[in-house]
């Protein structure tokens, strides 16, 4: 695996994180960095925290404490919208897409391409559409269908699709093959791949244990909303990285 | 309508495109086409049973300026129930706004001088109905969108409070003579003549024709697939033929003899023997027709529509996506409060009179009218041609029976049964197609 730079400004780093839903501190003063071109893992139990995490990045959450610093400088995210302006994209477990719309449209839900006039411009949403998915998921012919009608591999690469086209630099992936089969998930673990010698740096939030020792460069492990320890996953086996997500044991290289 | 089978029907056999079936070429909507086979089946039965009454010009033409107001406000409804919001204020929402209207021409504007017949009456009564209506509409959605209240509770609670503002604003009383260039958007009051409605059929059928035209040419251009030529003949010329079809009926319809003879009085002039003149389109039912198109291009081609669709379908997609979904709550209760005030004037305008009682149970009208015309109440799906088809339905049989002489508790209990009736016809369906 290639190495990564982590010399330069960290392209995100998130200082202190910390959010308190109703007295619980979903996630306690967390912090994390990621660097141009890493794939950094999240790893914990459900209910960890992780995806909590994430979504004071996305914009989904205003966090109760920490900052946020984008390539050095200090970022004001306060909502979805904040967050796509600094070119974070964000893949959604629940893929967070309207169903009984079809794909151009979720694709651009949001920044729909419009016409002179002001229009929603279709076609042209519908091109770029089929140009992306050409890309992506060759296979894909559902275009005129809503989402609710296509399978589960269809469907996130729709929520996939929509994350990569905007030209992402940092993206976030929230289990993304959760609900894929063999062949889908080797297709988004391959997308990752391309995506990370893009330049991109990428969050994944990921359960198996495989796919974060094939794709991660490093994995930061969350417990009880707390940070366990961040290990470079060339350093450490498998079992290390499961003692840390059930027992909390940190391994010797950990930090 | 009649002419959509027999065009399609003649090209069936032709081998030209064998495996497309004849419904995937033409493209069109089940619904559409159950709903309208619905309403040609209701219109054929009453006709029959009414020995041909009811397929008449005159009541072709008194129907049509019937359903005008509920139909404005069920294209408004549609957006309300696509966002999986109900919005049971708009009879009382039409009545404040209709009261406000006709205190401003009886009573406050004469106070400030403008008498009734005043060119800058109708204008200023009817703008204020319209005001009163869109600010009521925003604060209900504010009330829904920022304060989280249920709009549900919201508009039950305005169903309550507007209706009834408005009575004390009246004293009770029914209000009238109204302003005669206001009583024009009534209906039969107001007509563009026969040769005005042949010059609005004309560019309602240019409209459609190149509506299929630039359709076809966009997909074109993007090298999509397109329907064969054929079928888009055959649905620009079914468009053609009810547009044109609609106004010849509605000119066929003669104004009586005794209001020819006041409208020529009234200009000092004697009715030539023999001579008689069509009403033409009604100024309400041209209103309704401009509502219709707008929402349908800011339901199909604007950020505004793809946001309530996409807001319905997924209010955490949407809201992820970074649309303002509180924003687009207000939005859509505005536009809601504007058709109300809209209604308001073309039903105060047709009843010439404003009654504390107007708009009554048009709440239910309305959610029925959207309802049957296939608005999802889980929100996410809907259409404005099907809300105005609801309502034209709704009318149709209501009025259709009081022809026949069905009784009036009968009327409620039929126009009921076919409310549940019709909801589970298009549940049905979804299951078998899939659609949810």
């Amino acid at each position: 695996m290639m190495t990564v730079d982590r010399t330069g400004t960290p392209l995100v780093e998130m200082r202190d994180m910390s959010i308190a839903f109703g007295g619980i501190r979903a996630v306690d003063n967390v912090s994390i960095d990621l660097f141009a071109g890493e794939v950094v893992g999240l790893l914990g139990h459900n209910g960890a925290g992780k995806s909590t995490l994430i979504k004071m990045l996305s914009g989904a959450y205003a966090p109760s404490h920490g900052e946020i610093f984008i390539e050095g400088q200090k970022a004001e995210i306060h909502n979805p919208r904040d967050a796509r302006h600094y070119n974070i994209e964000t893949i959604y477990q629940t893929l967070a897409l309207a169903d009984n719309l079809d794909a151009a449209s979720n694709l651009f839900l949001g920044r729909e391409l419009v016409t002179p006039l002001g229009f929603v411009d279709e076609a042209a949403m519908e091109a770029e559409t089929r140009k992306i998915m050409g890309r992506l998921n060759p296979n894909f012919q559902k275009f005129k269908d809503p989402v609710s009608a296509l399978s589960g591999g269809q469907r996130q690469s729709v929520a996939i699709a929509r994350a990569v086209y905007f030209n992402a630099k940092i993206l976030i992936m929230d289990e993304p093959t959760a609900a894929l089969g063999p062949q889908e998930t080797e297709m988004v673990a391959e997308l990752v791949q391309e995506l990370k010698n893009q330049g991109l740096g990428i969050f994944l939030i990921e359960h198996d244990i495989h796919n974060v020792m094939k794709l991660c460069d490093r994995a930061m492990v969350m417990k009880n909303g707390a940070r366990v320890g961040t290990v470079d996953v060339d350093k450490v086996t498998d079992d290390d990285i499961l003692g840390m997500i059930i027992m909390g044991k940190k391994p010797p290289s950990a930090y | 309508m009649s002419d959509t089978p027999r065009t399609s029907g003649g090209t069936t056999g032709q081998a030209g495109a064998p495996q497309r079936s004849l419904m995937q070429s033409l493209e069109l909507d089940m619904r559409l086409l159950g709903m309208i086979g619905a309403f040609v089946l209701i219109a054929l039965v009453f006709n029959f049973f009414t020995g041909g009454n009811f397929l008449s010009p005159r009541n072709i033409f008194n129907l049509t300026i019937q359903t005008v107001s509920v139909a404005i406000m069920a294209t408004g409804m549609v957006f309300v129930i696509v966002t999986r919001n109900i919005d049971l204020s708009v009879g009382a929402v039409l009545a404040i706004s209709s009261a406000m209207m006709a205190m401003m021409q009886a009573r406050w504007m004469p106070g400030w001088g403008v008498e009734l017949g005043s060119p800058v009456m109708a204008p200023v009564a009817m703008l204020t109905g319209l005001i009163i209506g869109t600010l009521i509409g925003a604060f209900n959605g504010y009330l829904i969108g920022y304060q989280k209240i249920p709009a549900f509770i919201v508009t039950l609670g305005g169903f309550l409070v507007w209706r009834y503002a408005g009575w004390y604003l009246t004293s009770g009383q029914t209000i009238a003579p109204l302003d005669g260039t206001f009583i024009l958007f009534g209906g039969a009051e107001g007509t563009l003549g026969e040769t005005l409605s042949w010059v609005v059929g004309g560019l309602a059928a240019l409209a459609a024709i190149y509506g299929v035209w630039s359709a076809r040419q966009n997909r074109l251009r993007h090298a999509f697939p397109v329907k064969p030529l054929w079928a888009e003949f055959a649905l620009g010329g079914a468009a053609v033929a009810t547009i044109l079809g609609f106004i010849a009926t509605l000119n066929a319809y003669d104004i009586p003899k005794g209001k020819l003879r006041r409208m020529f009085e009234a200009r000092g002039e004697v009715v030539p023997d023999g001579f008689s003149q069509g009403h033409g389109l009604p100024i309400s039912v041209l209103i309704l027709i401009v509502v219709a198109i707008s929402m349908t291009v800011v339901a199909q081609k604007t950020r505004l529509g793809k946001y309530i669709f996409a807001t319905g379908g997924n209010p955490d997609a949407a809201e992820l996506s970074g649309i303002n979904t509180r924003l687009l709550t207000v939005k859509v209760f505005a536009i809601m409060g504007f058709l109300c005030g809209l209604s308001a004037i073309i039903a105060q305008a047709r009843l010439q009179s404003h009654a504390n009682d107007i708009g009554t149970l048009d709440e239910l009208r309305v959610i029925a009218a959207a309802v049957i015309g296939g608005t999802a109440l889980s929100g996410g799906a809907g259409t404005i041609y099907g809300a105005i088809l609801g309502a034209l339905i709704m009318q149709s049989l209501t009025s259709g029976m009081g022809m026949v002489g069905v009784d009036s508790p009968l009327q409620n209990i039929v126009v009921g049964s076919v409310l549940v009736f019709a909801v589970w016809i298009d549940i049905q369906y979804r299951k078998r197609t899939g659609v949810k």
